[in-house]
Parts: structure tokens; sequence; C-alpha cells
């Protein structure tokens, strides 16, 4: 790849980078909302018992830190929605940059602040006691964190692709997402309902979940080993930014 | 040379041919203007030149490269400056031209140096600092024209430079466009469907109405296609006066019109005289005449029999614009 491919991609990163920094509204809520999720179903279900669960907000922490990343990429993918509705990107697309690198900083910006959000609801968790499982279990947990950004990247550029308005990304993640994530195990363990049990299986968000879980915190009650989890989310991955490009590089101005 | 040169480009949306066989060429270093109502298709030539929207037939090429083959060297070549503003307002200007410096790939010092040069150029040096959110719509526009500048384009391509702005402010773009066009050497190819803004601003002028284009010349030559003065009149009986004006040598053309006659001649104010002698003679009452110069209104009269307004309220419910017709999947 060429230079010139770097400082496209670079520059990308950096407006998204000032842009996240400048909207003072979007930080306060990205990290407002799953901190009110951690707090309030954290207290409210700390006695209710599950069973295979011993301490509730160990069991939460990792479904909120995924949640958090997920909105936040997804956000980003369809931002490109604002981009294309401010005229902006045609301003990115006739300048002399592949396709490619386009789509390679957008997912880059995109992740990096969905992580640091994620970072910072983990380090909120740490500080309220979540046992953490050790440094390999840290390392994992990193690598499931990114893998989570830019899948939700590639699947916000799909719906960027494919929609007009952001009306209909509202009927996305109320009628797909918030369903999904329900069925995550994110805020409960859905191993008790043998029929819930079925449908997490096809469920990405239910090994993203998972497998963040059995990384981060110690003695667990996961269903699946990190490491078969980990190679799902990593197909989904896959599977997912090759949409969002294919559909991002299809898309007409 | 000629920078652009077309070959019977094509583009047809579903129902809709938007643009119509259009063959013409732009030389270097000229203005080129686009002239013609709401939805002719100049918005469609210019995003398949500037390589945003694939034709459906024909072909272009642009610093001799193709539109199609040769995509991100024709990209290379070229600076746009879209019909609606594509900026990010969250940044500063400056920061706004960084983005586009680099996505060009400039040097760090070309950048530093080219951005206060471009910021020089339409005036907005103490504004580099500024959000853009917080630009009137004329600095907006400057600040897009400077942007489009930066990487010394080959060609720079303007889509209604002035939509929408104020007299003053108009007449301020037009300058900083003759002023690039002349510092820089730059060739320039812009639509507008103001008259006097394509009077003003270009060497030479295609006229374009239904995706096909009816005229290309210089402006004094499509103005002395409809005489060297413009008599415009109206009286009772106008057949019956046409029938005999026509017979006049010294009327280079005359043309009936719903409510009005327009007349070509040489020295106008010495001919009004002589045709109102002429309608007494005939027992035709004059309502009112006038005399002036030609206006690019009388060439789009000239050569569609129809004034542009007229036109755009036959194109804007004929057709939905292009780019919602894209949007519809």
């Amino acid at each position: 790849m060429k230079s010139v491919e770097f400082q496209a991609i670079y520059i990308m990163w950096l407006r998204q980078m000032k842009r996240f920094v400048r909207s003072k509204s979007r930080l306060v809520s990205s990290i407002v909302q799953p901190l009110f999720f951690l707090f309030i179903l954290g207290s409210g279900f700390r006695v209710a018992t599950f069973v295979g669960v011993d301490d509730y907000l160990s069991f939460l922490a990792p479904g909120i830190i995924a949640m958090a990343i997920l909105f936040s990429s997804m956000f980003t993918g369809i931002s490109v929605l604002w981009d294309k509705q401010f005229g902006f990107l045609q301003e990115v697309l006739v300048a002399p940059v592949s396709r490619f690198s386009i789509i390679i900083g957008r997912t880059l910006g995109g992740a990096t602040v969905a992580l640091i959000q994620g970072f910072i609801i983990l380090l909120i968790s740490l500080g309220l006691g979540v046992k953490i499982s050790g440094v390999f279990g840290l390392l994992l947990t990193f690598v499931f964190m990114i893998l989570i950004a830019f899948t939700a990247v590639g699947f916000g550029l799909v719906l960027a692709s494919k929609m007009e308005d952001f009306q209909g990304f509202q009927l996305i993640m109320n009628l797909l997402i918030m369903p999904l994530l329900f069925l995550s195990s994110a805020f409960f363990p859905v191993t008790s309902n043998p029929t819930m049990k079925i449908i997490s299986s096809f469920n990405p968000l239910f090994y993203m979940v998972d497998g963040l879980r059995g990384s981060l915190v110690t003695g667990a009650a996961t269903v699946n080993p990190p490491m078969l989890d980990l190679l799902v989310v990593l197909v989904v991955c896959i599977i997912m930014m090759g949409l969002g490009s294919y559909f991002f590089s299809k898309s007409e101005v | 040379m000629d920078i652009i040169r077309t070959n019977n480009l094509t583009k047809n949306f579903v129902g809709l041919t938007a643009v119509d066989n259009i063959s013409f060429s732009v030389k270097k270093g000229e203005i080129f203007g686009f002239l013609g109502p709401n939805g002719a298709g100049k918005t469609t030539t210019i995003k398949m030149l500037i390589t945003l929207l694939h034709p459906t037939k024909g072909s272009a090429e642009i610093a001799g490269f193709d539109i199609i083959g040769a995509r991100d060297k024709v990209r290379q070549n070229i600076g746009v400056v879209f019909q609606e503003p594509a900026l990010d307002i969250e940044l500063t200007g400056g920061e706004n031209l960084e983005y586009h410096a680099r996505m060009y790939g400039l040097s760090r010092d070309k950048r530093k140096t080219r951005i206060d040069d471009v910021l020089n150029l339409v005036d907005l040096e103490d504004k580099k600092n500024v959000l853009v959110k917080n630009y009137s719509g004329g600095m907006k526009r400057r600040l897009e024209i400077a942007r489009g500048l930066m990487h010394y384009p080959t060609v720079l391509f303007l889509d209604e430079p002035t939509l929408g702005l104020d007299a003053q402010t108009r007449r301020a773009i037009w300058n900083y466009i003759g002023k690039m066009n002349k510092e820089e050497g730059t060739t320039i190819f812009l639509t507008t469907h103001y008259m006097d803004e394509a009077d003003f601003l270009c060497d030479r002028i295609g006229i374009i109405d239904h995706g096909s284009i009816l005229v290309i010349d210089s402006v004094t030559n499509l103005k002395n296609s409809v005489g060297n003065d413009v008599i415009t009149l109206s009286c009772s009986d106008m057949v019956k006066l046409v029938k005999r004006l026509g017979e006049e040598s010294w009327i280079s053309n005359v043309e009936q019109h719903d409510s009005f006659v327009t007349l070509g001649v040489e020295k106008g104010e010495e001919k009004i005289p002589v045709i109102i002698e002429i309608a007494q003679s005939l027992n035709i009452r004059i309502k009112s005449i006038s005399v002036r110069k030609p206006t690019l209104d009388d060439v789009f009269l000239h050569f569609t029999g129809r004034t542009m307004r007229d036109q755009e309220a036959a194109n804007t419910t004929r057709s939905v614009p292009p780019r919602f017709h894209g949007r519809m999947r």
C-alpha cells in the first residue's frame, strides 16, 4: 500500500477522534447510559439468585461492556449516513483514495472510540470489585473487545449503505438489536430456559458476551470455553466486515 | 490541448434519460460553462466526469485519462466544489483543508504553505481556526473553493457555485473564481442556471436542455447570433407586424413569442422610431417598446423558443432530480 493511503487512513481516524472529543453530549451519554444499566440492574438484581451465578455484578459487567462497545460502534458505522446527508461523503469518495482505505479509516476511528468507552466501563467495573482472572484473561478480553467493535462497525456500514434515513436505524435497534441483546445472556443467564438456550446458539451477541465473560471474570458461569467463543466471534467479524465493505463500495452518492 | 473531452456521454436513470449523447471538449486554461435550467442534466454530467456516477454509454477523458479506466488518475487531476456544501461543520476551516490535503497526499511542508495560500486567495486567513458551523453561507462556499484548489488540480469543477447566495457574495465569489483562473491557470468547468453568472465568468458556454447540448460557442458569438441590440415590443396585431418587419433587411432576426416580439438589430436606439412609423402605417398600436443589449436569456430563448423560467417549471414537474432517483432502492 502506498504512503498516500496511510495518510488518508490516519486523517480519517483523526477526524473521528476530534469529532468524538468535541461532541460532549455523545461522550457523556455513551458512558452514562451503560453506567445506569450497571448500577440499576446491578443493585436491583443483586438479591435475585440465578443458577450458577454467585456475584451478579461480576456477571453483569462483561455484558454491559459488550453493550457499550456494540452501540458505539454501530453508531459509527451508521454515521456514514450523516456524511451522506451533509454531503461530506462526496468529498471523501472523489479523493484519489481506494474504497478499501476509506473503510479501514472509518472502521479504525469507530473502533477506537468504542474501545475508549469500553475501557472506561471496564475500569469502573474493576473499581466496583469485579474479580478479574489475570493478565492472560485481560489480554483475551481486549481481543474480544476489538472484535466486537469491528463487527459492529461492519454491521453499521451495511445498514448505512442500505438505508436512507435514521428511522430505519431506530427500527433495527428496537426490533433486532435489543432482542438479540436480551437473548445474549448479557443481563441474565439464558441457560435456565431450554428454548432460549437454543435461540441463543444462533445469536452472535451471545458468543461475544459469553467469551468476554469467560476471559474477564474468574470462575464465571460460561456456556462455552472462551476459545470456542473467540473462533465464532472471529468468523462473524470477518463476515460482517466483508459485507460492510462490499455494500459500502457498491453504494452510490 | 483539450483538458476535458467527452464522446456521446449518456446516463439513463429508471424511466429518464438525464444526459443524452453529450459530446464536447474544454480547452486548457479556459472557463467553460454549462448553462441550463434545473433538471437539464448538468449535475449528472459533472457527477460522471468526477467519477461518482457510472455512465450508461459513451466515454470521457480528463487530462488524457479515461473516467472509467483510470479513475484514480482522474481523481488526482480534478478539484470539485459540489452543489450542496460538503464540509465537516464540526471541524475548523483549517482542519477541513488539512483533511483534504492529507487525502490527496500532500507532503507536510506543502500542506502548511498551501493551506495558508488558498485561505489567502479567498480572504479567509483570519477564520482558519473557527469551526465551520459558525461560518456564513458565503464563507462556506469560499472555503470549498479554496479546498478545491488545494492539490493543484488541472481542472476545477464548480456545480452551481453561487446557488442561494446574496448578490454581493455572488460578486465576490465570481471575483475569486476569475482570480484563480488567472493566477493558478486552473481550467474551470462550471454549471449554472444564472445567465448573468455565465455571462460574467465564462469564455465559452454550452447551452444544455433535456440532457442534450443545443449549442456551444463563445459568449460574444452567442450574443451576436441574436443581434447587437435586442428590441422587445408588444402591440395589437403581432402577426401582421412580424410579417411586415420580416421584409426589412436591417433586422437580423424577428421572433414572435406569446405576448411579445423580439428583434435583433444594429444601433437599436435609432431603429425604435422607424419601427413605430412602420407600425403606424399599418394601423398597429404599439403598447410598449424597449431596447437593450442581448443577455444570455435572449440566447436561450433564441435556441429553445422558451425562456428559462418556463423551462424550469416544465422540468420540475417532468422529472425527479437524479439525486433522489438513485436513492430509491
